[in-house]
């Protein structure tokens, strides 16, 4: 029922199974966390932060129960690539796992799937079983006296806010999903309590690739300060939608020239929480110091109406947000609005001035990244499109 | 409710309990479990969940009313998830919902008065490279035209009676 997805040939297909996990058990988990470190892998969820830094942190906090958790709750809209992850490298992902177990000292490893991917579950419950009868998983994993760490699947039911990480472990522990305040930090404060790591699903892939072929080759691919290679879902209006890996730092222009976009009006970056590349802009780089993001190309063609993106990305934004703080919850209904009143042409530029003073007292003062993000497609949308929203008459583009 | 029904519902509950747990963690999984298995997640029902976990009602309330997923009112057989994110709009999901709405009687929200279907929209499904997508309780369907919307509520009929049989043996 669903269709292969994969374009071209990836890194993953090519890495000798459980070759990652027997590297890292030749080395001393300090050892281990050095490649990591060398390689400059970055969270592959989007945020961006340094793999190395987390895993030390957690490494070194006190505590007779450590986590490792997997955030499988892949809800940005137009993300698509750990689905095919969790689908065609399951092992993979469980290997990477187990190495960040090793690294920071867990027992405990959990995979937050999120509710609408259910029927992964049954595949990703044989896979886990496979690897307990063949020792990756378990008691004393492939013969190292006193490593023991087995993973358990959970369920989320169907919120986006809680892919931020403190959400999820919230919902873990059977709360609802709303943020924490930071510091303290799931690294020594995560899931009841006990020091945590939450990763993507494509960063624990990549940790194989890594200490399978060495930081080196990793970083022979990318940009300084965004290394390695990069899963992204592309969909929209182009000929090849589907999942790519492509290097870090590819920019704009180049992918769309791969998917088969060109002629593309707008490019959105990112998701929903993403930004809005107009094809005048399409030279800029994606990559963690200029376009972060986690994977998400939607592509807009030339007839698309820009407002009915903007309309549609702030009614996801007005439903998910969580409510707890009071910019995104209230603010994201405002932005819905003027973009209501614009899209009917009674918007003044005096009053679209004040929205983008409140996407960015948004993007200050929410408490999450959720509520931080809302407003940039908003944003981004009415600086690049401003001919196209402004003075419309009969709420029509033309 | 019966008596005897709010028996049955407690012993369920309580072998749920058994299963995942007795402590504040359990709650999402038996929430789950009790929404797959009696498609309903009572008043009644969450007294129970919090009398065997020790906490609270409104605490197993405040968690119900939190997600998409779980929800007080009765929930039909199959539950239809119409994704209404960019890419299936762009593909055609106004096409695909109206054609639902035709073809159930009810409007998204709703649930038909047979008890067989509800209708909801759902976030992103990640299936954006093949939409319309849309969620019939955990199983996805892909490139969803109006004209598909007959045959997959037919199909959701033919199967419901392996469905209803399959879960009362996973249930007992």
């Amino acid at each position: 029922m669903i269709a292969k997805t994969l374009q071209g040939s990836l890194t993953f297909s090519d890495i000798e199974a459980e070759s990652g996990l027997a590297a890292a058990l030749n080395h001393a988990p300090a050892d281990a966390l050095r490649h990591i470190d060398a390689s400059g892998l970055r969270g592959r969820g989007g945020a961006g932060f340094p793999t190395s830094l987390k895993w030390d942190l957690a490494a070194k906090s006190p505590g007779d129960r450590k986590y490792v958790i997997c955030n499988a709750d892949e809800g940005e809209p137009g993300t698509f690539k750990d689905r095919v992850i969790l689908s065609e490298f399951a092992d993979m992902v469980f290997e990477g796992m187990t190495i960040g177990a090793m690294v920071i000292g867990a027992q405990y490893g959990l995979v937050y799937l999120r509710a609408e991917y259910t029927y992964l579950r049954p595949h990703l419950e044989a896979v886990l079983q496979r690897r307990r009868e063949r020792n990756l998983l378990g008691k004393n994993i492939q013969g190292k006296e006193g490593f023991d760490f087995d993973i358990e699947i959970r369920m989320g039911a169907g919120a986006y806010v809680c892919g931020e990480e403190t959400a999820l472990i919230e919902s873990l522990e059977g709360q609802r999903g709303e943020p924490r305040n930071r510091p303290p930090f799931p690294i020594d404060t995560g899931y009841l309590d006990n020091p945590t790591i939450v990763n993507n699903v494509e960063t624990f892939a990549w940790v194989v690739c890594i200490l399978a072929r060495g930081a080196k080759w990793f970083k022979s691919v990318g940009t300084e300060k965004s290394t390695g290679r990069k899963l992204f879902s592309i969909s929209g209006d182009c000929q090849r939608p589907g999942v790519y890996e492509f290097p870090m730092g590819i920019t704009v222009a180049e992918l769309l020239g791969e998917v088969g976009g060109e002629g593309a009006k707008a490019v959105q970056v990112g998701g929903a929480a993403g930004q809005c590349v107009p094809a005048a802009q399409s030279d800029r780089t994606i990559a963690y110091e200029d376009i972060p993001t986690g994977g998400s190309i939607i592509i807009f063609g030339p007839e698309r109406d820009m407002l009915r993106v903007a309309e549609n990305f702030l009614e996801f934004f007005v439903d998910e947000s969580c409510g707890q703080c009071t910019p995104c919850r209230e603010g994201a209904p405002r932005l819905l609005e003027g973009v209501k009143l614009l899209q009917q042409g009674r918007c003044s530029m005096q009053y679209l001035r004040e929205l983008c003073d409140l996407g960015q007292s948004m993007q200050l003062a929410a408490k999450c990244g959720l509520g931080q993000t809302a407003p940039n497609a908003f944003l981004s949308i009415v600086e690049h499109f401003r001919d196209e929203i402004l003075g419309r008459i009969n709420g029509s583009l033309s | 409710m019966l008596v005897t029904e709010r028996e049955r519902l407690r012993d369920d509950l309580v072998k749920m309990a058994d299963r995942f747990g007795r402590d504040r963690s359990a709650l999402m999984p038996i929430l789950q479990e009790l929404k797959r298995t009696h498609y309903h997640i009572s008043g009644y029902s969450m007294q129970v969940i919090a009398d065997l976990l020790d906490i609270h009602p409104v605490e197993v309330d405040s968690v119900v009313s939190f997600y998409s997923f779980l929800d007080e009112k009765p929930q039909g057989q199959f539950v239809i998830r119409l994704c209404r994110t960019i890419t299936c709009a762009m593909r055609g999901k106004e096409h695909v919902a109206r054609q639902l709405v035709n073809d159930l009687g009810i409007d998204f929200g709703e649930t038909t008065s047979d008890g067989k279907f509800s209708l909801a929209w759902a976030n992103c499904l990640g299936m954006c490279d093949q939409g319309p997508a849309m969620l019939v309780n955990d199983n996805i369907y892909t490139h969803v035209t109006p004209e598909k919307v007959h045959g997959i509520l037919e199909e959701c009929r033919r199967t419901f009676g392996v469905h209803a049989l399959a879960d009362k043996e996973h249930a007992s």
